[in-house]
């Protein structure tokens, strides 16, 4: 324990995977659970990103994986996204925490394909604009193995987290997402 | 259309592709008239460049008409426009500060785990240069797909020479760029390792920013023989001991600034260069690097040492100690281009810099295939291969 009080590097970075609970903190991390986190700065203020992603329609824009959300009411959405080998995974989420512009929190209701909670936390850096971290806890099928297959149909969620949060901040500074597709066909099939 | 594309080492094909469209709404499609082969192309031509694939097309020192734009292009169709090789979006922190190499958004979000694997972080995207800088098909070819193009593309007048501008797509401000970042002063000898155009582009910069004398270093006698035409002095390494004549030429002091303008691939039959073949060829090492380290050991005391060479990997034997004992400064990267085109495109309107003389075969974009072998063979007397694709087939 002295040597985690030793070192302010979040614990998400640790080599040691049991470590790896102290990133679930708040989010009631169990052993087995994978936790992933990735922090992204983004030209842009707190309040106008908060705002954005709180809009869960707008999420597959750059969540290249999520095939589509369905808003149900103020707190609970429907979520399908794509898994490896051509499949479809589900599950409705809820809302655990919010804090306007500051931080939303969610965790997947009973009977989720997936069960996962997870943070967006929305801190202002300045002139740098706001540093937006995700913290993901999520319960992989077919654990350890699950999360290699996962890896190399590159839908592992660490992965997934660290591509989307680029494509958020291509988005929010510059308007779109990067592509190199040269025509409209081969960008809709990069899409997928 | 027609394009110039990679199907591995020293084979290139001129094939007919889809046409580009307007994908992105910042996006504009440009129309080519003129496009060059790189120095760097020929790392790619080479095999030297990880991450290509069968069928990319290459280019990335390009200009044009507008032909297309989108929603929110500030291109108007028929504008005739310089395109950076840099893709850079404008809006993120690095571009704020004017390093759009460097651009965070560039890059399409799959593309930059390879780079930020190998470098750390990834940098912007760049046309026609492997997937690891985005996949994005380059400019050798009828038309080119420019996203950001509010950002990057720069006008010409009507009526100036597409020869006159289209260096400003790459190598012009990275000659200008290598010799900023060697901080010459007043009365500087600045020495210049290679004298392909970037390097020579340097010579004319450096002497443009106030250094006195000039020392350019090659082995081709007609590329020296340019330098000397802009005021350099000159050594033939396959002749001279550099290290022994730059000492000499300097009074025992050393230049008090070095530009390494040769980057991964040098020539020349050196001790160390062998065995950073040998290691290339064996994928132990990737990088061939002797001039960067003739630079570190020639410069004199606390000077300044600039790298617009491209180098891809790792070396070793790298000076480090005697980078570190004399105190040196060493400035690099890839070049801002779009922060460097509005002054240069100025200099070379008022004729203060000429950017022509470095032209020395004009082929139609069917023979680019002969362009880049020729290049690569003969680079004595082929300076530069500029495609034009509405030229007739000789």
């Amino acid at each position: 324990m002295s040597e985690h009080l030793t070192d302010s590097a979040p614990p998400a970075a640790s080599k040691d995977r049991s470590a790896n609970q102290y990133a679930g903190e708040g989010l009631g991390h169990v052993a087995g659970e994978t936790v992933v986190g990735q922090a992204v700065t983004i030209n842009r203020s707190a309040t106008e990103l908060f705002s954005f992603f709180r809009d869960f329609a707008n999420l597959p824009a750059f969540m290249e994986n999520v095939a589509r959300v369905e808003v149900l009411d103020d707190e609970r959405s429907r979520w399908a996204v794509k898994a490896p080998g051509g499949n479809i995974v589900e599950w409705t989420s809820s809302i655990t925490d919010l804090v306007p512009g500051t931080l939303i929190a969610w965790a997947s209701e009973k009977g989720a394909d997936v069960p996962n909670r997870g943070r967006i936390d929305f801190r202002p850096a300045g002139a740098r604009g706001t540093v937006v971290t995700a913290t993901i806890v999520y319960d992989p099928p077919a654990g350890a193995i699950g999360r290699l297959v996962a890896k190399l149909f590159q839908r592992e969620p660490a992965i997934q987290a660290r591509r989307d949060l680029r494509r958020f901040k291509q988005l929010m500074e510059t308007g779109e997402v990067a592509t190199a597709a040269r025509t409209r066909r081969a960008h809709d099939e990069e899409k997928g | 259309m027609r394009a110039l594309t990679w199907h591995g080492k020293h084979d290139v094909r001129v094939e007919t592709v889809e046409d580009p469209e307007i994908v992105n709404p910042r996006d504009a499609i440009i129309r080519v008239t003129a496009t060059a082969i790189c120095g760097s192309d020929l790392h790619l031509y080479d095999g030297f460049i990880p991450t290509m694939r069968k069928g990319d097309i290459l280019g990335h020192e390009f200009m044009g008409e507008v032909v297309d734009t989108g929603p929110r292009s500030t291109l108007r169709k028929g504008q005739r426009v310089v395109v950076p090789f840099t893709i850079a979006c404008g809006n993120c922190y690095h571009c704020g500060k004017h390093q759009y190499a460097a651009c965070d958004n560039g890059l399409p979000a799959d593309n930059q785990d390879i780079a930020q694997t190998l470098y750390g972080q990834p940098m912007s995207g760049l046309f026609g240069y492997s997937h690891m800088t985005g996949g994005y098909a380059g400019g050798q070819a009828e038309y080119v797909r420019v996203p950001f193009s509010d950002v990057g593309p720069i006008a010409v007048p009507d009526g100036i020479d597409d020869e006159k501008v289209l260096f400003l797509s790459d190598i012009l401000p990275t000659g200008w760029m290598a010799a900023e970042n060697a901080e010459i002063e007043p009365g500087d000898t600045v020495a210049v390792w290679g004298c392909g155009p970037v390097g020579l582009f340097a010579v004319q910069s450096a002497f443009l920013m106030g250094a006195e004398r000039v020392i350019a270093i090659d082995h081709f006698p007609h590329r020296l023989e340019l330098a000397q035409k802009f005021g350099a002095e000159t050594i033939n390494f396959e002749k001279t001991q550099t290290y022994d004549a730059l000492m000499e030429m300097t009074g025992g002091i050393g230049p008090d600034a070095c530009i390494d303008a040769v980057g991964l691939e040098a020539h020349g039959f050196f001790v160390d260069n062998v065995w950073d073949q040998i290691k290339a060829s064996t994928f132990l090492g990737t990088d061939r690097a002797h001039s960067i380290r003739q630079a570190i050991i020639a410069c004199r005391k606390g000077g300044r040492v600039s790298m617009p060479g491209v180098y891809g990997g790792f070396i070793d034997k790298f000076p480090l100690g005697a980078f570190m004992e004399k105190g040196l400064t060493l400035k690099t990267g890839q070049t801002h281009v779009q922060h460097y085109m509005p002054g240069l495109l100025q200099a070379v309107l008022e004729g203060k810099i000429d950017t022509t003389f470095l032209i020395s075969h004009r082929l139609p974009l069917e023979q680019a295939p002969q362009g880049y072998k020729m290049f690569h063979d003969r680079q004595n007397e082929v300076t530069k291969v500029v495609l034009k694709p509405g030229l007739a087939a000789a």
